[in-house]
C-alpha cells in the first residue's frame, strides 16, 4: 500500500480508537445513570436516592398480586431473586403485567419502606413462540424443576 | 376478516406501524424516481439545444 | 488484485453497473417483502405473550436494522473517502444518509407503537431507546454538514470524519440491552445462541429484514446514478448519452 495511505488508514484508525475509549469512559462513568432502574437488592442496599423519586425493576414475585380497597389500587412483591421489596400502586396496569414477568416502577419509598408507585411498565423477555410451544415447554419445564429443583431458579433472570 | 383487521385489538398499534412503514419506504422510492427524472429531464433539454 | 476495485470505483462503470443490476434488485425486493409481510401478517401464529401486537416486529426489526446497517455502509464508504479519496464512496455515502435517517425514525416511531400496548409507555430513556434517537441525531448532523459546506472536497473529508467518529455509536445501540439494564428486551436473533424466535415466526422476518435491505440497495443505486449524473453532467460519456438519449 501506498505509505501515504497507510498513514491515513492509521490516522483514521487511531481517531475512532480515541473516540472509543473516550465514549468508554464517559459511559463507565455513568454508568449508574444510564441504567434505568434499581433492582430490589440495591434498595435494600440503601443505593436508592432518598426521598427522591427513583426506578426499581424485578419480577412480580409468584402469588405476591394483591388487588385493596376500590379495586384500582393493587400491591405486589417485586423480586430480583434475592431481595423483595412490597409495591403499591393505583391505577392502570399495562397488558403484559403478570406474576412472574419482568416489571418497572416509578415512584417513591414512603416511611414503611414500601414503594409507592406513581407508574408500572411492563417488560417482556425476548422469546417469541406460539402458544402450543410454550405450553409444551412450560410443561417439560415443570418436570425437569420438580426432579432437580425446588423453587426453579432457572425463572427469567432480570440485570 | 373483521377478526384479521381487529388483531387481537392491538389494532390501533400495528396497523400504524405498517401503514407509516409503507409511508417511508414509498416516500423513499418516490424521491428516488422523482430525482433521477429531473436531472434525466434537464440533461437531456441541455443535450438537444447545444445540437441545435 | 485492486484491478476490479478500481474499475468499479469509476463513476462511470458503477452507473453502468447499477442500471443493470436495480431492475433485478427491485423485483427480488418485491418477492421477499411480498411474501415476508403476507407470512408476517397471516401466517405466522400468535404470539403466546404478546398476542397479535408482536407482529409489529415484521416492520420493527428490519427498520432498527437497516438503520444500523446503512450507517455502517456510510462509515465503510467514508474510509474509502478519507484514505483512497474514493469519488463513488462519497457518493454512495452522501445518497445513503436519508434513507438511513428515514429507516431510524421508523424504527423508533414503530418501537414506540409497539412499547405503548406492551410496556405501558411510548418512550423511556433507557440505554437502548436514547442511543438509537442518537443515531438519528448523528444522520441528521451529517445531513447538515453536507449541506453547509460547498467545497466538494471540504465537504467529502469533513463529513466522512463526522461519520467515521459515530460509528462508536453503533456498538453501543447494539449492546446497550446487554450493558446495561434497559426496558428494552435482550437481542432474539443477532446472539451467540440459537435465535429465541420460532421458525415459524423467523422466517417471515428474516425474509422482511432481507427485503429490505434489498429495498435500501435499489434506493441506494437509483440516487447514486441520479447523483452521477448531477455532478458529472459536464463529462464527456455523460454528454454523449445525453445525445445518444440513454441516460
Amino acid at each position: 500500500m501506498h505509505p501515504k495511505r497507510k498513514q491515513k488508514l492509521i490516522l483514521v484508525g487511531l481517531m475512532v480508537g480515541a473516540v472509543a475509549v473516550a465514549a468508554g469512559f464517559i459511559l463507565t462513568a455513568f454508568k449508574s445513570n444510564i441504567q434505568l432502574f434499581f433492582t430490589p437488592t440495591e434498595v435494600a442496599e440503601g443505593k436508592v436516592p432518598e426521598g427522591a423519586e427513583f426506578k426499581v425493576g424485578g419480577l412480580v414475585a409468584a402469588n405476591s398480586v394483591k388487588r385493596v380497597g376500590d379495586g384500582l389500587t393493587v400491591e405486589f412483591a417485586l423480586t430480583d431473586n434475592g431481595q423483595t421489596i412490597p409495591v403499591r400502586y393505583t391505577g392502570i396496569l399495562p397488558d403484559l403485567f403478570r406474576e412472574g414477568q419482568g416489571t418497572v416502577s416509578v415512584g417513591k419509598l414512603d416511611e414503611n419502606g414500601v414503594f409507592v408507585a406513581d407508574r408500572v411498565l411492563a417488560k417482556h423477555d425476548e422469546n417469541y413462540m406460539p402458544p402450543e410451544v410454550a405450553e409444551a415447554l412450560n410443561k417439560t419445564k415443570a418436570v425437569q424443576q420438580a426432579k432437580t429443583q425446588p423453587y426453579g431458579a432457572d425463572t427469567v433472570q432480570m440485570q | 376478516m373483521t377478526e384479521f383487521l381487529s388483531m387481537g385489538g392491538y389494532a390501533v398499534y400495528v396497523w400504524p406501524s405498517f401503514a407509516l412503514t409503507a409511508l417511508v419506504t414509498l416516500a423513499n422510492l418516490y424521491f428516488a424516481l422523482h430525482r433521477r427524472k429531473k436531472v434525466v429531464a434537464r440533461l437531456q433539454r441541455e443535450a438537444s439545444q447545444s445540437a441545435t | 488484485m485492486f484491478r476490479w476495485f478500481h474499475k468499479l470505483a469509476s463513476t462511470r462503470n458503477f452507473y453502468r453497473l447499477a442500471e443493470i443490476l436495480a431492475p433485478w434488485l427491485a423485483i427480488l425486493c418485491a418477492i421477499l417483502l411480498g411474501v415476508g409481510l403476507f407470512q408476517g401478517l397471516f401466517v405466522a401464529p400468535t404470539d403466546y405473550e404478546q398476542g397479535e401486537s408482536y407482529r409489529i416486529i415484521f416492520v420493527h426489526v428490519p427498520s432498527a436494522w437497516l438503520s444500523l446497517f446503512i450507517y455502517m455502509t456510510m462509515a465503510f464508504c467514508s474510509l474509502l473517502v478519507i484514505v483512497w479519496k474514493m469519488k463513488l464512496a462519497d457518493i454512495v455515502a452522501e445518497v445513503s444518509a436519508p434513507v438511513g435517517a428515514s429507516f431510524t425514525f421508523l424504527a423508533l416511531a414503530t418501537g414506540s407503537l409497539w412499547g405503548k400496548p406492551m410496556w405501558g409507555t411510548w418512550w423511556e430513556w433507557d440505554a437502548r431507546l436514547t442511543s438509537e434517537l442518537i443515531l438519528l441525531f448523528i444522520y441528521i448532523g451529517y445531513m447538515a454538514l453536507r449541506a453547509s459546506i460547498d467545497n466538494p472536497a471540504t465537504r467529502a473529508r469533513a463529513s466522512a470524519i463526522l461519520a467515521l467518529v459515530g460509528v462508536v455509536n453503533i456498538p453501543i445501540i447494539k449492546f446497550s440491552v446487554d450493558w446495561w439494564n434497559t426496558l428494552h428486551q435482550p437481542a432474539s436473533i443477532m446472539k451467540f445462541d440459537k435465535p429465541s424466535i420460532h421458525p415459524t415466526m423467523l422466517q417471515p422476518l428474516l425474509l422482511c429484514a432481507l427485503g429490505f435491505t434489498v429495498f435500501y440497495f435499489v434506493v441506494m443505486l437509483l440516487n447514486t446514478r441520479s447523483l452521477i449524473l448531477e455532478r458529472e453532467s459536464k463529462s464527456s460519456w455523460v454528454q454523449e448519452r445525453a445525445a445518444e438519449g440513454r441516460l
